[in-house]
C-alpha cells in the first residue's frame, strides 16, 4: 500500500502537467501584472520604466473616478438586492411554499446558469423603445402607465438601475438556494420555542433567524461583493458601458485602457486596484462576523 | 393558534399569488424570448411586444444559423468546451488524488499553491495573459482559449474533488492493492468510480463556465472563424442590424437552449456544484 501511494513517478505524472499549466497561466500573470505597473508604453515597442507615475496618475484621472463611482453605486444596489431579495425568497420557500416546492426552487435558480451575453441581449429587447416598444414599455402602455414609458437603457438616469435590475434577476436564485439551505439547518425546536413564547413572524425573523443566519449572510455578501466589483460582462452586453459612461465600470475602463488604447502599464494599475478592492472589501465585510458586544 | 387559523384563507391566497409572481418574473422573459424567436418581421411592428407568436416562422433560426454565422460560433464553443473539459477532469482528478491520498514531500505546500487561484479575479491576469499569448504566437488561436480555460478551472475543480477524495475509505484501496492493483489501475478502477459524483459535478459546472465565457474569448480571439458563441452573440447586432429582431431572438435562443436542456436533466447537480463554493467556504 505504502509503496503504491508513494510511487514517485506516478506523483510526478499526476501533478506536473497541471502544475505547469496553472503556474504559467494563473500564477505567473499575477506576478507579471505587478511588474507592469511600473512601466509606461507598449511592451516590446516603447517600454520605459516610470516608477510610481502610473499610481500617481490614477488619483488625477477623472475618467477613473467616474468609473469608480459608477462601480460603487452598482456594488451597493446589486449586493443589497441580491442578498436581500435572496433571503426573502428563501424565507418564502421555507415557510410559505407547500406545493411544487422543488419545481419552484429549480425554476428560480435557472437564470443563474444562463450566459451573461444572452441575458444581456434579451434585456436589451425588454428595455427597448426604438424602433418599437420592448416588453417592458409595451406592458406599461397596456396597463395605462403611458408616462412611465422611457428609453430605460438609453438615458443616463435609468441605465444603471436597469442594469442592476437585470443582474439581480439573474443571480438572486443563487442566494435564495444558499439561504434556503441555511434555513433548513436551523433546528426546528428553536423556531418552535420562540413561537410558543409569543414571537410574531417579523420578531422571529429579526430576533431568532437573523442572528442564526448571520455567518451565511456575510458569506453571501462577500460573494455578491466580489462578483459586483468585477462588473464587466453584463454591462458590456446590455449597454456597452453607455450612455455616456453611465454604466462604465472599473473593469471596462481597465479593458479600454489596456486593449483599446494600449496603455499596458496604466491598465495593470487599474487591474491591481480592482484586485485590492476585492481583498480589502471582503476583509471589511468579514469583520462583521464577530458579534460586536 | 385560533387567531391564525381565522386569517388563513386571506393569507394563503396572498402567499400563493406572491409565489406565482416570483415564478412568473423568472419564467416569463425566457418564454417571451422563445415565442418572439418564431415571429415574422411584421408581427414586431404591428402587434405589441407581449403578443404571442401567430405561427412558427423558422426562417429566423435559419437566418441566425447561416447568415448570422451561429453555426460556426456554436461549433467553436462546443469544441473548446469539450476539449477543455477532458483536460480539466484528467488533470484535476490526478492532482486531487496526489494531494489527498498519496505520500510525498511538499504535499502541504502544493495544497496551498493550488488553492491560491480561487481568489484571483480574471481582470487582474488578463493583460499579462495577452502578452504571454502574444509571445507564444497564440493570439487568435483555439489553443489560447483551451489553455486558459483549463488553467483557470484547476483551483476550483481541485477544491470540489478533494472533498470527496478525503472521504474515500483507505480499506477499499488497500484491498485493491493487495489484489495486485498498481497505482494507475487503482486510479482507473477504484478511485474514479468511487468519486464519480464529484467528477460529474465538476464536469457540469465547468461546462457552464466555459460555455458562458466571454472575457477570454473576446480578448484572445478576433477572427470570425474562431469566435465563440458568446462573442458572436455580443457583436451579432452590429453585423446583422438591430432591426432584425426575429433573428436576434433566434440567436439568443440557440445559445440558451443547450443550457435549458442540460438544466432540465441535471438541475440537482448544477445547483449543488454552483453553490458548493459558498456553502463549504
Amino acid at each position: 500500500m505504502k509503496t503504491v501511494l508513494s510511487n514517485k513517478k506516478a506523483i510526478f505524472l499526476f501533478v506536473f502537467p497541471g502544475f505547469v499549466l496553472y503556474t504559467v497561466f494563473v500564477v505567473l500573470p499575477v506576478i507579471w501584472s505587478g511588474y507592469y505597473t511600473f512601466f509606461d508604453g507598449i511592451p516590446g515597442i516603447k517600454w520605459e520604466f516610470c516608477g510610481l507615475d502610473n499610481f500617481v496618475r490614477l488619483f488625477h484621472d477623472k475618467n477613473f473616478m467616474k468609473a469608480l463611482i459608477v462601480n460603487l453605486k452598482y456594488i451597493g444596489i446589486v449586493t443589497v438586492g441580491q442578498v436581500g431579495i435572496g433571503l426573502l425568497l428563501a424565507l418564502m420557500f421555507k415557510y410559505w411554499l407547500k406545493h411544487f416546492a422543488t419545481l419552484v426552487r429549480t425554476i428560480v435558480f435557472f437564470p443563474v446558469v444562463l450566459p451573461t451575453v444572452a441575458v444581456g441581449q434579451l434585456f436589451v429587447k425588454i428595455y427597448e423603445i426604438q424602433p418599437h416598444y420592448g416588453l417592458l414599455n409595451s406592458v406599461l402602455k397596456a396597463v395605462g402607465l403611458q408616462e412611465l414609458v422611457q428609453p430605460w437603457i438609453g438615458q443616463a438616469s435609468t441605465a444603471l438601475g436597469s442594469l442592476s435590475a437585470m443582474d439581480i434577476w439573474t443571480a438572486v436564485g443563487f442566494y435564495a438556494i444558499i439561504f434556503y439551505g441555511a434555513l433548513l439547518d436551523i433546528p426546528e425546536d428553536v423556531v418552535e420555542a420562540a413561537r410558543i413564547d409569543g414571537c410574531k413572524p417579523f420578531q422571529l425573523f429579526r430576533m431568532v433567524l437573523t442572528p442564526l443566519l448571520r455567518p451565511m449572510i456575510i458569506t453571501c455578501a462577500i460573494f455578491s461583493f466580489t462578483g459586483t466589483v468585477k462588473m464587466f460582462e453584463s454591462a458590456l452586453a446590455l449597454t456597452g458601458g453607455g450612455p455616456g459612461g453611465a454604466t462604465k465600470s472599473l473593469s471596462i475602463y481597465m479593458y479600454d485602457t489596456a486593449f483599446t488604447y494600449s496603455k499596458t502599464g496604466y491598465g495593470s494599475v487599474i487591474a491591481l486596484f480592482i484586485f485590492l478592492v476585492c481583498v480589502v472589501g471582503s476583509r471589511i465585510i468579514r469583520s462583521f462576523e464577530k458579534p460586536i458586544d | 393558534m385560533k387567531l391564525t387559523a381565522a386569517k388563513q384563507p386571506v393569507g394563503s391566497w396572498f402567499k400563493r399569488i406572491l409565489i406565482a409572481l416570483v415564478v412568473l418574473i423568472d419564467v416569463y422573459p425566457l418564454f417571451w424570448m422563445i415565442t418572439a424567436s418564431f415571429k415574422q418581421p411584421a408581427e414586431f411592428v404591428e402587434k405589441p411586444a407581449y403578443a404571442l407568436n401567430s405561427g412558427f416562422y423558422l426562417q429566423n433560426y435559419i437566418d441566425a444559423w447561416t447568415r448570422g454565422k451561429m453555426a460556426i460560433f456554436f461549433r467553436n464553443s462546443l469544441i473548446n468546451t469539450v476539449i477543455s473539459l477532458v483536460f480539466i477532469i484528467f488533470f484535476t482528478v490526478t492532482i486531487s488524488f496526489a494531494l489527498t491520498k498519496m505520500q510525498w514531500i511538499g504535499k502541504e505546500f502544493f495544497k496551498k499553491y493550488f488553492a491560491f487561484g480561487i481568489m484571483i479575479p480574471v481582470a487582474t491576469s488578463l493583460i499579462p495573459l495577452f502578452q504571454i499569448f502574444q509571445k507564444m504566437n497564440l493570439i487568435n488561436t483555439r489553443s489560447s482559449l483551451i489553455l486558459v480555460y483549463v488553467a483557470s478551472a484547476i483551483s476550483f475543480s481541485i477544491y470540489l474533488i478533494t472533498g470527496s477524495m478525503l472521504s474515500l475509505p483507505d480499506e477499499i484501496m488497500e484491498a485493491a492493492v493487495i489484489d495486485g492493483c498498481g497505482i494507475y489501475n487503482l486510479m482507473a478502477k477504484v478511485v474514479v468510480p468511487l468519486t464519480k459524483n464529484s467528477i460529474i459535478t465538476v464536469l457540469v459546472i465547468q461546462f457552464f463556465f466555459k460555455w458562458n465565457d466571454l472575457l477570454y474569448s473576446m480578448t484572445f480571439v478576433s477572427s470570425t472563424e474562431l469566435k465563440t458563441i458568446q462573442t458572436g452573440l455580443l457583436y451579432f447586432q452590429d453585423e446583422f442590424g438591430s432591426k432584425n429582431w426575429g433573428a436576434i431572438f433566434a440567436s439568443v435562443s440557440i445559445c440558451v437552449i443547450p443550457m435549458l436542456l442540460m438544466y432540465l436533466v441535471l438541475n440537482k447537480k448544477v445547483i449543488e456544484g454552483m453553490t458548493a463554493g459558498a456553502v463549504k467556504g
